[in-house]
């Protein structure tokens, strides 16, 4: 097969050699569908072109993991109906989610309206902000999954110790299990191992996915995000098919202790709790699948310093980034893929982000699925 | 958002507010370590950051590692140091 990417693996040797092995370990005639389910992972998959690496029976499913992707429009919509509705709010969020579409258009749109939505690298920032303008209302926008929370939360510690009173934060962030388990129970798809997302797990660790070996029989490996990593996450997958294990294994040891990061989950458990439900796009509500802040914090909550819509806003019928979510379609299988919908002008959140799949396969992975796979 | 960064401590700010000057690609910008403390952070030591915030100590070789990684990432590299050289934590 060509591997076009070869030359750009820091080690193109262990890349065929790893190659190698998966092909070796894939039983012929059986099927394997494999989801990762990190965006990041996702990013690097198209990036490096992995799939060239693989047999063609194993196929890589992309899954919820982009924390942009799945925020629903209704929300977007909320945080633009506070900006636009009071003039001293400074609405502040990550780069990524600032062309997010809602149904009345995106922060970067109503940014142009004359609403004040600034991007920020970090929470600490939207503080700072908030420090700097005391006659102005600052509202963090937070997104992510427990990768970020910690950062949002620790950030809310401070701001009480310190006792600003202009800032708050609109909490969007979600947590992993739930998703996954939604998946799991979702009829429509049959996966057989799942590549375990690698940052989440520096704060959960490893532990809180046993449950997908035990209960539901797949095994899962926790990866790094070089794409030899990705490579070598899946030689275990299929090593513990072959062997007839399956377990939770962690290939990216060197920076995902087993049993998370104690300090970052400490104080998530202070300064949040789990919200009844939350909706994810495309994935519909799932229960205890969101955070909200806990009544120690409740001083800091948007969602209780000004009236939120909260109108529910389906997505646009054109857009299958449900779909795309779940691992039910392809990118490219989507109606509006590159045509209607692109990084430029996405109609799908999957478009926007450069960690969700239709960005990552629109920037990169089209090419690679017009080329002609030889044996060599 | 995800993929992190690495940077190496160059000198501990404030103690209350857990910040420390971190060296990100010859960018020098403030961080926070307070999920990294227990750890027993040192000056010299990589630590890969989210969102200004150290989420895990990690050796040289991972550092450079990581990096080497996401430069090959072009764009999205490009934006992620842009955001942190525009970050003013205090």
């Amino acid at each position: 097969m060509i591997m076009r990417f070869v030359d750009e693996y820091r080690d193109p040797d262990l890349a065929r050699a790893l190659a190698a092995r998966i092909a070796a370990l894939a039983e012929p005639g059986q099927q394997y569908k494999i989801m990762e389910v990190c965006g990041g992972h996702t990013h690097a998959i198209y990036r490096f072109g992995v799939h060239d690496f693989l047999p063609e029976t194993i196929e890589l499913v992309h899954g919820p993991g982009c924390p942009v992707c799945v925020i629903p429009m209704g929300r977007v919509d909320d945080a633009i109906a506070i900006a636009e509705r009071h003039d001293d709010v400074i609405m502040t969020c990550f780069g990524d989610m600032m062309r997010v579409p809602g149904s009345t258009g995106s922060f970067l749109e109503a940014n142009a309206r004359g609403a004040d939505i600034r991007m920020v690298y970090s929470p600490l920032d939207a503080l700072r902000i908030a420090r700097d303008n005391p006659d102005k209302q600052v509202i963090f926008y937070a997104i992510g999954f427990e990768t970020t929370a910690p950062s949002t939360a620790l950030t809310l510690v401070r701001a009480k110790r310190e006792q600003i009173t202009n800032f708050s934060v609109f909490c969007n962030h979600v947590t992993i299990i739930p998703a996954i388990k939604a998946i799991l129970d979702s009829p429509d798809l049959r996966l057989d191992a799942f590549i375990g997302p690698g940052h989440v797990s520096t704060v959960i660790g490893c532990r809180p996915y046993e449950f997908i070996p035990a209960l539901h029989g797949k095994p899962v490996v926790c990866a790094g995000f070089e794409p030899l990593d990705v490579l070598e996450s899946i030689a275990w997958i299929m090593q513990q098919f072959a062997d007839g294990r399956c377990e939770v294994e962690n290939q990216y040891a060197r920076v995902v202790p087993w049993d998370g990061n104690t300090q970052a989950l400490g104080v998530m458990a202070d300064v949040f709790e789990l919200r009844p439900h939350f909706e994810w796009r495309g994935l519909g509500f799932i229960s205890h699948s969101a955070l909200k802040l806990s009544d120690r914090y409740a001083d800091f909550d948007t969602e209780l310093r000004y009236e939120v819509p909260g109108v529910r806003v389906a997505d646009p019928k054109s857009c299958q980034c449900g779909e795309v979510l779940k691992g039910v379609l392809k990118p490219w299988e989507c109606k509006v893929f590159g045509t209607a919908c692109t990084p430029e002008t996405p109609i799908g959140t999957c478009m926007v982000s450069s960690e969700g799949a239709c960005a990552a396969y629109y920037n990169y992975g089209r090419y690679a699925k017009k080329r002609m796979h030889v044996e060599v | 958002m995800c993929l992190g960064i690495p940077g190496q401590v160059v000198a501990f700010l404030e103690e209350t507010d857990q910040l420390a000057k971190v060296e990100v690609t010859g960018v020098r910008r403030n961080i926070n370590i307070g999920l990294v403390r227990d750890e027993g952070i040192e000056i010299g030591d990589w630590v890969l950051i989210h969102v200004g915030f150290a989420m895990s100590i990690i050796d040289e070789d991972e550092a450079a590692r990581a990096m080497e990684g996401l430069k090959l990432l072009g764009e999205q590299f490009d934006t992620e140091v842009e955001e942190i050289a525009g970050s003013r934590i205090e």
